[in-house]
């Protein structure tokens, strides 16, 4: 490739979205934090950071190479070693249409850390932290790289070049593949004791709704950005990630209007979620009204798919697959009835005289994602539980995951604390029996 | 002397307590506790799933006073505390053998 200037607009808005990316994780954190009980929140949160550190490092290792790397055969994989650690990408040359690689390393490297983060929403309160971190590092590797070869490698990944799939931002290798994948580990984990008999209410709303806020706001980068450009197409998803969202929004609260008489916040915050997610394989292949259509058909439905765990018992504690299946899924199949050639990343859908041929293709992609994510999780956890195990035990269950697997707890309100000697003493500067607080946790 | 205990609306609170102070009582001791009587419970739907949430929110309003007094306390709390709908709380009095100031030592009535 001959080299060209590096365009400096480009460079700037990929940068300024991997950033934005970047703020999606700590936005799920909170998102899915607010949810849990008060006993769990730490964990909850913890679990999510602890992609950002796993799959961060596997990212700049191996991760950018296998779903990057030249194409080892059929679209399947990009090879494992090209770019290892990247170290053969580290000169000014290295450079696609005036972006450098690395920008789009970071860019992609953020998505990968927020599709793992994803699946713990379903994993709540009940999971060994170290067997969730060892997950996260099999899962990125099995899963997640290969998928985004075939998604995100638009020249060799055979959904993306050799089916012709649209998906934009990653309907399928990110909304649809952590929902699998939740689905997964959470029937291998079991129910939450008491579930779902005993009441687990979120324990901080605002917290929820600031998460979503900052969910929303970092999608802006997770779409616009897919553009790899800073023009008419970033222009394009960004306005559509606003329409279908507002809409999924009205559609959520509508359904609890009428089906449960209220609106509530929880209900406000989950429909930001649904559209965010329903538009993301879309957002560059629909027009705004199309936008506005699949975002209130992801509210309404992720709202009575929510509904789903109850009646089959699989206890996806904070919605994973409600939600992010459910609304990639919805995505991605109606790219293929409202997809248009008018938009940047456009082919004519169903709706737009195009055939059944796009909705096939999409449905081909979806499906394709489900099988291979939802044997593969079932492998990769199925030896964790037999050998690290997936549970923690249930005392640490009944008092709290936060103490359990992190000696920490989430708030401090008890004035008992603040400095009577009923509370808390520091253990270097007191008698020896304040380490029997840490000895239990080994035994 | 007497202990009286209300059980009351958090939102009458400040309204008794200015009615208690009226009355000349000089201290009071103020918790948040939940619980529930005839009024009992409510629901609350998180993403279309109902929960029954047994235990309202109240206060409880504990007062230790002179024999001769616990009648008009009653009453005011009582008095100030009622709205006429349903989990208004309860007032009841118990009697107290003897109370210490714990900064001088005195005993009994001196102590309050």
């Amino acid at each position: 490739m001959t080299p060209v200037e590096l365009d400096s607009g480009n460079t700037a808005w990929i940068l300024t979205s991997a950033a934005l990316v970047l703020l999606m994780t700590p936005g799920l954190a909170l998102f899915y934090g607010g949810q849990a009980r008060s006993k769990n929140v730490l964990n909850m949160m913890m679990m999510v950071f602890g992609t950002l550190a796993t799959v961060g490092v596997l990212w700049v290792l191996f991760g950018y190479s296998v779903a990057f790397g030249t194409d080892v055969g059929a679209g399947l994989l990009g090879n494992p070693v090209e770019f290892f650690g990247l170290s053969s990408m580290l000169t000014p040359e290295a450079q696609t249409d005036g972006l450098p690689d690395l920008a789009f390393v970071a860019f992609q490297g953020m998505f990968a850390i927020l599709t793992t983060g994803l699946i713990a929403g379903a994993a709540a309160d009940r999971m060994k932290f170290n067997t969730w971190m060892v997950f996260t590092l099999l899962w990125a590797t099995l899963v997640y790289f290969p998928v985004a070869h075939w998604v995100f490698d638009l020249d060799n990944g055979w959904i993306a070049a050799g089916l012709g799939a649209l998906d934009f931002a990653g309907g399928t290798a990110v909304h649809i593949n952590a929902g699998v994948a939740a689905l997964v580990l959470c029937i291998f984990l079991g129910k939450r004791r008491g579930w779902p008999r005993e009441a687990m209410r979120p324990h901080n709303l605002t917290m929820v709704m600031l998460g979503a806020g900052m969910l929303w706001f970092g999608w802006f980068g997770f779409n616009a950005g897919s553009a790899g450009s800073a023009g008419w197409e970033a222009s394009y998803a960004f306005v559509n990630t606003i329409a279908a969202t507002a809409a999924a929004i009205v559609g959520w609260l509508i359904v609890e209007q009428i089906r449960d008489g209220k609106p509530t916040s929880l209900g406000a915050a989950s429909g930001i979620v649904a559209g965010l997610v329903a538009i993301t394989p879309a957002c560059a292949s629909v027009s705004p009204i199309g936008a506005m259509i699949i975002g209130v058909i992801a509210g309404v439905a992720c709202a009575y798919a929510v509904g789903l765990k109850f009646k089959l018992g699989f206890d996806d504690s904070f919605d994973v697959v409600g939600v992010h299946l459910v609304g990639g899924v919805i995505g991605t199949l109606m790219i293929g009835l409202l997809a248009t050639e008018v938009a940047p990343d456009g082919a004519n859908g169903l709706f737009y005289g195009g055939g059944f041929s796009q909705l096939g293709i999409q449905a081909i992609a979806a499906l394709a994602v489900i099988v291979y994510c939802a044997v593969v999780t079932a492998i990769i956890v199925g030896i964790l539980k037999a050998t690290m195990g997936l549970r923690i035990d249930d005392d640490s269950e009944a008092t709290g995951i936060d103490e359990g697997e992190h000696a920490e707890s989430g708030y401090d309100f008890s004035s008992l604390r603040g400095g009577s000697s009923l509370g808390s003493s520091h253990s270097a500067l007191s008698a020896p029996t304040q380490v029997s607080a840490t000895a239990g946790k080994e035994s | 002397m007497k202990m009286v205990t209300a059980i009351i609306k958090p939102f009458v609170l400040e309204d008794v307590k200015g009615a208690l102070e009226r009355l000349g009582v000089l201290g009071m001791t103020v918790s948040e506790v939940q619980g529930y009587g005839r009024q009992k419970g409510h629901t609350e739907v998180y993403r279309g799933a109902e929960y029954s949430v047994d235990f309202v929110p109240k206060v409880r309003i504990e007062v230790v006073t002179d024999d001769s007094a616990a009648d008009k306390v009653v009453d005011a709390i009582a008095e100030t505390a009622r709205t006429g709908k349903i989990g208004d709380g309860k007032v009841w009095v118990t009697p107290v053998e003897t109370v210490v100031r714990v900064r001088t030592g005195e005993r009994g009535a001196d102590a309050l």
